[in-house]
């Protein structure tokens, strides 16, 4: 089964014929490295943070290969794929969460504001505070709801006054969608809180010191249904003010939150493209087989 | 396939009762052993106690005693620094002769004068500074009975041994047996075990220098073991860089847990008193060679407490910002405290348990004032005890059992206190 794709209308810019053809995924890691670009456009016109050729080695272990990728201002960008296949540890080197695995090394440049974020200069403090991040599993402190949110802008000085806590804290929950649930409640520990609950205190705690970006990693993996619901709800209302950035194993939450999405397979970045395109219409065979079930 | 579904629940089956025999064999055998435990336990408190409750109960002699005007006081100045001089050791004498008026012979007084404490004339003479209007006239006063008849009245010398096996003699025996009759003995609560500090008559002996000491020896010890293996435990931990340096620095730390106390007294000895010149038999060194010995123990639990503490929460600590140190501090040590407290408190324990390294330093001095601070010299608990047990007079054996009831009941009190401590440090995550 032989078929081109059809250069479509945009004209991406690291557009790469190839055809298309059945491989494995065995087969795949086997093709010459020139060979593996990936598809799809991966700038975007206004860009939060770039990255270019980013190498991730946990010890000898080469996990993200020469990945570039744009991330654009309030949207929402999903980055799936198998397990394994790298997403997670990209997410964390937009924030250098992987600073704190010792083995860990990450070369390339992602900038943010022109500035390279793993640049000497750069205070992994500061970067922190403008790119947060919420967890697979919802892990709140152990301390009051309040606390829970008030902790982040108390740290980095963001509030003169206990009135200007106490309104972070307001809104924080309010956009996390928490608030009519626990505003009767604020002093109750938020380990008390369901999983669902919990997951959005973890947000609006990433919230409450106004991130640019949200790293948000397989944030509903430890949620039902409904708690899903109500987050992915959440994560398109949150695109009014932060940029997102989501890695999830879902690939109907992936269509359903994203405007963009990237598809990850073996450390390298396969295709990327507008949520839409990516789903319907897969130009990259290891994509399709991916989203439509044949692994993964 | 039924047939192989069937010879699969046979081979099962055929294998239970096996399986169920060597469940419950284990669990009596986990039983027995608990309850070994606890018999062994009880065997221990039922023989510290049975030897050491008449420990807390002292034999008292009611003397008839006339405040001889011209002995006390001539000039009647009333002064209690001259009352205080006064011969009261030949009052209490002259008091026991004129009651036993028949005893006679330089001899047998010296007995008689032994039916009551020598520290009789002490009692005395705190009465009469307390009480000078009762100058010249003649008072009852309980005293202290010397420990030989306290031992007697406590039935611990058997009356029908003959008198050359016997510590007291038949005419000892005699003269108690009077002041029976007459209702001048009684056995009062022993306050003097609590408030004093080592003597060599028995009666006279108390615990307290003994209790101060080990509370100076060990907040020395605790202010200086405490911030020090935290600190180093958290530097550890979280802040070195793995390395050879670090591995050897933990496998020394392992390997000083395992030394055997006495060579910290042996360090103490060389280091702190011979070559920085401090005072020998103090609280302090004390503290400080007990703090070498417990520093070892901390930092291991404390490492163990940091380690326990879920990675998500560090995550959730540096993901919105905070460094590595508000990590540490705000999320991390709050919630490892619980564990380090509770190997804070098993190090203490031990070092208030320990005398070997305390022999080394001079705190085995015999020492009969109370320590004001932890300079003074003292002792301390175990070696008060080891004293005891090694001292001839009967009396010692019931102190000595009593000595080691105080000593529980302050570890008691300290794992209470830890308990006390993890329950309000204990947050669930």
């Amino acid at each position: 089964m032989t078929f081109q794709i059809d250069s479509g209308t945009d004209l991406p810019e690291r557009e790469i014929d190839i055809v298309k053809e059945s491989v494995s995924a065995d087969a795949y890691s086997k093709v010459n490295r020139d060979d593996r670009k990936t598809v799809g456009k991966i700038t975007h016109v206004d860009a939060r943070m770039t990255c270019r050729n980013v190498n991730v080695y946990y010890g000898d272990k080469h996990a993200i290969k020469d990945v570039s990728l744009d991330i654009g201002k309030n949207e929402v960008i999903a980055m799936i794929g198998p397990s394994g296949c790298g997403k997670s540890t990209f997410l964390r080197c937009l924030n250098r969460m992987n600073d704190t695995i010792d083995s860990c090394r990450v070369t390339g440049d992602i900038t943010m504001d022109d500035i390279d974020i793993y640049d000497k200069k750069m205070d992994v403090v500061l970067l922190r505070a403008q790119v947060g991040m919420v967890f697979q599993k919802p892990n709140p402190f152990p301390k009051s709801i309040f606390e829970n949110v008030a902790y982040g802008p108390r740290i980095h000085g963001l509030a003169a006054s206990k009135t200007d806590i106490e309104k972070i804290v307001v809104t924080s929950l309010k956009r996390a969608g928490l608030w009519d649930e626990v505003k009767d409640y604020l002093e109750e520990p938020g380990t008390g809180l369901s999983g669902g609950q919990q997951q959005r205190l973890c947000i609006a705690r990433a919230i409450a010191v106004n991130p640019e970006v949200v790293l948000m990693d397989e944030p509903c993996s430890a949620l039902d249904p409904i708690a899903t619901a109500k987050i992915e709800e959440l994560i398109d209302e949150l695109r009014e003010h932060y940029t997102i950035a989501i890695v999830t194993h879902s690939m109907q939450q992936a269509a359903r939150v994203s405007q963009r999405t990237a598809y990850f397979h073996l450390g390298d970045l396969i295709e990327v493209g507008d949520t839409d395109m990516i789903f319907t219409n897969p130009r990259h065979q290891l994509t399709e087989d991916y989203i439509t079930g044949r692994f993964g | 396939m039924a047939n192989s579904h069937k010879y699969t629940t046979h081979i099962v089956r055929a294998g239970l009762e096996k399986r169920y025999k060597k469940e419950a064999r284990f669990r009596r055998m986990g039983l027995a052993a608990i309850i070994m435990g606890l018999i062994f336990l009880s065997m221990l408190f039922i023989s510290i106690i049975g030897n050491g409750y008449t420990a807390f109960w002292q034999t008292f002699v009611q003397l008839e005693i006339h405040l001889d005007a011209s002995v006390i006081d001539p000039e009647r100045t009333r002064d209690p620094e001259i009352i205080s001089a006064a011969d009261f050791g030949g009052i209490v004498k002259k008091s026991l002769r004129d009651m036993y008026p028949e005893v006679s012979g330089r001899r047998d007084k010296r007995t008689l004068y032994r039916l009551v404490s020598s520290g009789a004339s002490y009692y005395l003479q705190d009465y009469v500074v307390a009480n000078p209007e009762q100058i010249g006239s003649t008072i009852q006063l309980w005293v202290p009975a010397d420990d030989d008849v306290d031992m007697l009245m406590k039935g611990h010398f058997d009356r029908d041994k003959p008198e050359a096996e016997r510590r007291i003699k038949d005419n000892q025996i005699a003269w108690v047996d009077k002041l029976v009759d007459q209702g001048r003995v009684e056995s009062r609560f022993n306050k003097t075990f609590f408030t004093a500090g080592d003597s060599r008559e028995p009666e006279l002996a108390g615990i307290w220098g003994a209790a101060t000491g080990s509370f100076f020896t060990l907040v020395v010890t605790l202010l200086l073991a405490f911030p020090l293996g935290v600190a180093t435990a958290v530097y550890l931990e979280e802040f070195a860089p793995q390395n050879k340096w670090t591995d050897l620095i933990e496998v020394n730390i392992n390997n000083l847990a395992a030394v055997p106390s006495i060579v910290f007294g042996l360090l103490g000895l060389a280091v702190f008193i011979n070559f920085f010149g401090m005072p020998r038999s103090a609280p302090l060194v004390g503290g400080m060679v007990l703090t070498l010995m417990t520093l070892p123990t901390i930092i291991i639990a404390s490492r163990a407490a940091l380690k326990s503490v879920p990675p998500s929460i560090r995550e959730a600590a540096l993901g919105i910002g905070a460094s590595k140190m508000q990590m540490v501090f705000h999320h991390v040590l709050p919630l490892a405290m619980p564990g380090m407290l509770t190997g804070t408190i098993i190090g203490m324990a031990q070092a208030l348990g320990e005398s070997a390294p305390l022999l080394m330093i001079g705190m085995v001095a015999f020492i009969v004032d109370i320590p004001t601070s932890a300079m003074d010299p003292s002792t301390v608990l175990p070696v008060q005890i080891y004293l005891w047990a090694d001292s001839p007079e009967r009396a010692f054996v019931e102190r000595t059992s009593a000595a080691i009831m105080v000593l529980l009941m302050f570890l008691i009190t300290m794992n209470a206190l830890a308990v006390l401590l993890r329950k309000k440090f204990e947050r669930r995550w």
